[in-house]
């Protein structure tokens, strides 16, 4: 008889594993990327190709480097250099994306001791440091190609603002424009249509909880509307939101393990983006809500603990 | 009364052998019986080698209160009493029989006699009978309880590992010997309503027993959805009673005793006719067999002759497993026996054997949300790591029942299992640490006063 295998239970597994939830997250954000391609042209499947690429690459070497298990076959990589390209304008040069990858991937991810390990979002640290170091090329907004696009003014031809520094201009008439991504903005945020797709297939696979989404959303809505923001309803739709609420926020690394702690992650999210719109410098604040609640979360995850079965009976 | 139902996770139920009617093995060339098979102190041996054994006959004794006897389910002579290593790592003395083949009935079984409390619980003591849904406890200590404190008697019929199926043949082929069990235990336990929980998924089990105890008040059947872990003693009390066992307490204290059908069963047979706990339903499956079935096996077979029984192995077995592939315990070889609380003998071909290596843990929460008793597996591994005794204790890791919804849900395949029975251990180590600590402070104190005193 040969020799068994033996190891503590369970003997089974659900079959789940950090590839699939990684693959469903990809597809999830295929819609997304398809309305670019139509909106803006190849040069933002080009982009997203050379991201992707660049993310892989630049694990599989590091982990080479440092004499580590490979583990670009996760995918999270993959996901990395989706989402950065997907958060930068199509004009954007592409040694530029390429900095945003490096610093994703190396200084946020592997740095840290990889996936898992990081405790903030690596696509959105990647999109803020390529923000401030190049900040002309991040705003450069190209006019979308298709027919009917918002347009401001028709002040510049080749850039052309975004419908959140436009928002007293709008009105529900240009609601599908928004929903469609007939307007100025980075590559994945434009088609609302596409990423609520995205987020449907997402919340179906069971890869994320809709509480987060919701919640950023729904305490949007209600601090631009006390804070006197400009079209609070539209503006949901306009800007980095959608992307950021469905994709971002529900990174599971760092967001928060319980429902209650997501509640107060997204109503974070949705308050400080809200803040920043109404109050701030910057006409988007999607990056800095997510990134600041991020450093919260450890915190969160402590306040939110579960209360086990039976324990309260000791102190 | 509706009762909001703990978390689980949905295992692929597997059941392909609950059409297969057990079928009695003929007795193997040789049965080894361990003499500890239950939770608690081993029985001691009361035969001799070249002794004559028949079926039935007590070959050992209980070792004490917590203990329960054994008796042997073959007829033969006794070859060796031997020490064995059993696969948890423990030593005990084994009998071990040379088989005559003939079964012949030990001529001392008598149905005992039963007339009040006190003669039950001695008759579940000498049945052999322990908790036979895997913990082992004996049961005469489980009932052994003040009558008027039992408010509900859960029988456990859930069986909510996948593949096994034993139980539910000895809820459908033994249907009458369990409502006779629960009618016995309604007389001794006048003020509890027996519930009999059963996992939806074997609705056969369900109609049968609604229809034998129809009509009968202090009974019911608790139809519960096929989530598991149903089985799990703290779970079948929550999601059939609605009440909760707290921290380091016993079901009794809540009002409850729970009992697994195949114990009912086993206890009910030996007061009705006297013949002992020697033979146990057990499911043959896994991919690694050919004739996945049930067979009715002598308490001291090898997993080899069941096996063989049934018709050998369909390739060669790469994993073994005592019990269900959730709790189940993987053993070394084929030469381990059939004990008292095995109920399935799952043998896995390469494929299964091999589980996915761990990677990172990306905090997806999955764990959080499969854990029945609402834990917290991916913060107990970081505090194990980092060695965090106080953290451990905080997280209540001692509460956990290692059902395995975690491991079984994480999608980067972390030993969560493994990782929260070390974890009990360390928090364990650190009670135990500073409980000495504490009695070496108030012993010097003590000591500090005494010398005030003295030199006043």
């Amino acid at each position: 008889m040969s020799v068994m295998t033996t190891g503590v239970s369970p003997h089974i597994r659900s079959g789940r594993t950090t590839q699939s939830i990684m693959l469903d997250v990809i597809i999830a954000l295929c819609p997304a990327l398809i309305a670019s391609v139509v909106i803006y042209g190849f040069r933002a499947l080009l982009l997203t190709c050379i991201s992707v690429a660049a993310c892989v690459l630049l694990e599989f070497v590091w982990e080479k480097a440092m004499k580590k298990p490979v583990t670009i076959g996760d995918l999270s990589a993959v996901v990395t250099g989706m989402l950065l390209a997907f958060n930068v304008p199509v004009g954007m040069p592409i040694w530029e994306l390429l900095v945003g990858d490096i610093a994703a991937i190396i200084l946020v991810k592997m740095l840290f001791g990889g996936l898992g390990c990081n405790f903030m979002n690596p696509a959105l640290v990647g999109r803020i440091v390529i923000m401030f170091s190049f900040t002309t090329d991040m705003t450069t907004y190209a006019v979308p190609r298709v027919a009917g696009a918002i347009v401001s003014g028709g002040v510049d031809a080749v850039s052309t603002a975004t419908p959140l520094t436009m928002m007293d201009q709008l009105t529900w008439g240009n609601f599908t424009q928004l929903l469609l991504g007939a307007h100025g903005g980075v590559i994945g945020e434009v088609c609302a249509a596409a990423l609520i797709l995205g987020g449907i297939y997402l919340i179906i696979r069971k890869v994320i909880k809709p509480i987060i989404p919701l919640c950023y959303l729904g305490s949007l809505l209600l601090f631009s509307w006390l804070f006197g923001g400009v079209q609070p309803v539209l503006s949901l739709f306009a800007g980095g939101v959608l992307l950021g609420a469905i994709f971002m926020a529900t990174d599971y690394v760092t967001s928060p393990f319980t429902n209650l702690g997501k509640v107060i992650f997204g109503c974070g999210c949705g308050f400080i983006t809200a803040a920043i719109r109404v109050f701030g410098n910057y006409a988007e604040g999607v990056t800095f809500a997510i990134l600041l609640m991020n450093i919260l979360v450890p915190y969160i995850n402590d306040l939110t603990m579960t209360k086990p079965l039976g324990g309260e009976a000791s102190k | 009364m509706s009762i909001r139902l703990l978390h689980g996770v949905h295992v692929p139920h597997r059941k392909n052998t609950a059409e297969s009617v057990p079928t009695r093995m003929p007795p193997p060339a040789l049965v080894t019986i361990p003499m500890s098979m239950n939770i608690g102190r081993p029985a001691t041996p009361v035969v001799k080698v070249g002794d004559e054994v028949k079926v039935g006959q007590c070959i050992g004794e209980a070792g004490g209160f917590v203990s329960s006897p054994v008796y042997s389910g073959v007829s033969g002579k006794v070859k060796k009493i031997d020490k064995m290593l059993l696969f948890h790592g423990a030593v005990c003395d084994a009998v071990v029989i040379e088989t005559d083949g003939a079964q012949t009935p030990y001529e001392g079984l008598a149905a005992p006699a039963v007339t009040d409390f006190d003669s039950f619980i001695d008759a579940v003591r000498a049945s052999g009978v322990v908790g036979l849904g895997g913990a082992g406890f004996p049961t005469s200590v489980k009932l052994k309880v003040d009558p008027d404190k039992v408010d509900y008697i859960c029988v456990n019929g859930a069986e909510c590992e996948p593949y096994i199926t034993a139980d539910t043949r000895t809820m459908l082929d033994d249907a009458e010997t369990l409502v006779d069990g629960v009618e016995l235990l309604h007389g001794y336990y006048p003020k509890a309503k027996v519930i009999i929980g059963i996992e939806n998924n074997k609705p056969q089990c369900v109609k049968k027993l609604e229809g034998l105890l129809s009509g009968k008040a202090y009974a019911a059947v608790n139809a519960l959805p096929a989530l598991y872990p149903q089985g799990g003693e703290k779970v079948l009390i929550h999601n059939t009673t609605g009440r909760i066992v707290p921290e380091g307490k016993l079901p009794i204290d809540v009002g409850c005793i729970v009992i697994n059908t195949s114990t009912l069963v086993a206890l009910t047979r030996y007061i009705r006719t006297g013949m002992p706990l020697v033979e146990k339903y057990v499911t043959v499956d896994g991919s690694a067999v050919k004739n996945p079935q049930n067979v009715i096996v002598p308490i001291g077979t090898s997993i080899h002759d069941v096996v063989e029984f049934t018709g050998g192995y369909k390739c060669e077995p790469k994993k073994i497993v005592l019990g269900g592939p959730m709790m189940g315990v993987s053993v070394p070889d084929d030469s381990e026996v059939v004990v008292k609380n095995t109920g399935a003998i799952l043998c896995f071909d390469e494929h299964d054997a091999v589980l996915p290596e761990p990677s990172n843990c990306i905090r997806c929460g999955r764990c959080i949300d499969a854990c029945p008793l609402n834990l917290m597996p991916t913060e107990i591994e970081h505090a194990y790591a980092a060695g965090d005794a106080v953290r451990l204790g905080k997280l209540k890791v001692n509460l956990c029942m290692e059902c395995g919804c975690c491991a079984f849900a994480c999608p980067a395949h972390r030993r969560l299992v493994e990782c929260n029975k070390l974890s009990k251990a360390m928090l364990n180590k650190y009670n135990a640490q500073q409980k000495a600590e504490a009695e070496r402070k108030a012993a010097a104190a003590a000591a500090k006063k005494e010398k005030e005193a003295s030199a006043v």
